[in-house]
């Protein structure tokens, strides 16, 4: 019985890490082709680490830059919507424990979600 | 080489290095920052941030299939999960206060074990006949089909395994890898859970672990979207069409080959790092 309910949400959980994937994917494509359609030619330049700006390092620059349909910027939303899904089955698993009633992996899986969190608050 | 032959050149490699990676279930990252360093010539730390965002594609990649086979203990995961990510804080954390000849010595240190542990492949460790007590309050427990039959675990060493754990986390934040491989060191060796249970729990937990360390990264500069792009596609094209290849066929020489492999990228790493060269 409540092994049924706990099988419905790793189903549920897995669905929305392909949906989410698959959907990051096919923006760095876009994003990608585009950036190559107009930066193919120029010589690449990735041998030395360049101190990197606002547009591609905050959620607010990716999202403004994607906005106006700026290459990097799309790729960068897909990126950002990637690292989006683990942290989704993590809520998932928030919202699913405590529907389950089980309040110790409620409070395990908050814990974890505090820490990612965290992690792009501190921002360094 | 101009950005169009570079990227063509980079997406070819990352579907073999995420093929292998799936293949022999060290995941993709392993494979790709020593050649993108090595062969490629691209700085350190912009190789990690592509390889941890492919690590993250991969796990959520395979999140279906493995989901299907319904093996994966979602408890034992997010308890672990504390671990992980707290140790993922602290390496990416690091990877600002240390040198990239140092992260590359540590890079060849994981692959050299890495490929020790690929050829030594474990058997199934025989479970536990005195369950921790500790598991037991905190339901790190399951069973799942084998032969017909359902087969019952109850996890062991747990505190030892969250302390494996939480130096996977690290070594995942510090390399910008999935660390599959000290993963499944906590949870078939100190957890003795079976086989199949930990292989696609750890899958699970490494796209979680890698998110940790992820927004640090990208803060700092390390995930460079023009890079990430052939990479990340690559790598997750590879990992897919790995996983399928590897339900059936069996595929120890292989395992063999691409052991060699890691062995060599790992003492070249070692010795790049060690004469100042990353």
């Amino acid at each position: 019985m409540a092994d049924a309910r706990e099988r419905g949400l790793e189903v549920a959980m897995g669905r929305m890490l392909q949906v989410g994937v698959t959907i990051a994917a096919l923006l760095v494509l876009i994003g990608g082709l585009m950036y190559l359609a107009q930066n193919g030619g120029s010589p690449r330049d990735y041998e030395h680490f360049h101190a990197a700006t606002r547009a591609t390092t905050t959620i607010s620059g990716i999202v403004t830059n994607a906005a106006h349909l700026d290459s990097l910027g799309i790729i960068g939303l897909g990126i950002l919507l990637l690292i989006a899904t683990p942290v989704c089955r993590v809520i998932f698993g928030v919202v699913g424990f405590a529907f389950l009633r089980d309040n110790l992996y409620t409070f395990i899986s908050l814990i974890v979600l505090s820490v990612l969190l965290f992690s792009f608050i501190s921002q360094r | 080489m101009n950005v169009l032959l570079f990227s063509l050149a980079v997406f070819g490699t990352s579907i073999l290095a995420g093929f292998l990676g799936a293949m022999t279930g060290l995941g993709g990252g392993v494979v790709i920052i020593p050649v993108l360093c090595l062969l490629f010539k691209v700085d350190i730390h912009y190789a990690l941030g592509a390889s941890l965002v492919s690590v993250i594609a991969t796990s959520s990649g395979a999140a279906a299939s493995y989901v299907r086979e319904g093996f994966s203990n979602i408890r034992i995961g997010m308890f672990l999960e504390v671990a992980t990510t707290l140790g993922a804080l602290l390496g990416a954390y690091l990877t600002a206060k240390v040198t990239g000849n140092w992260i590359g010595v540590i890079f060849g240190m994981v692959l050299l074990y890495s490929a020790w542990a690929t050829v030594h492949k474990l058997d199934d460790v025989p479970p536990s006949t005195k369950p921790d007590p500790l598991a037991l309050r905190l339901n790190l427990k399951g069973s799942f089909p084998e032969n017909g039959i359902e087969r019952e675990y109850v996890a062991s060493h747990v505190p030892a395994a969250f302390g494996i754990m939480f130096g996977a986390g690290t070594l995942s934040g510090l390399l910008g890898i999935g660390s599959g491989a000290v993963k499944v060191l906590a949870m078939d060796y100190a957890m003795k859970l079976p086989f199949k249970v930990s292989t696609t729990t750890s899958n699970f937990m490494i796209g979680v672990t890698a998110a940790a360390s992820a927004g640090i990264y990208m803060s700092r500069g390390y995930v460079l979207p023009s890079l990430v792009m052939p990479v990340m596609l690559g790598v997750l094209l590879g990992s897919l069409i790995g996983a399928r290849v590897l339900t059936r066929t069996e595929v120890k020489t292989i395992r063999i080959g691409f052991a060699a492999v890691i062995l060599a990228l790992g003492a070249e790493m070692i010795f790049n790092g060690m004469t100042g060269r990353l």
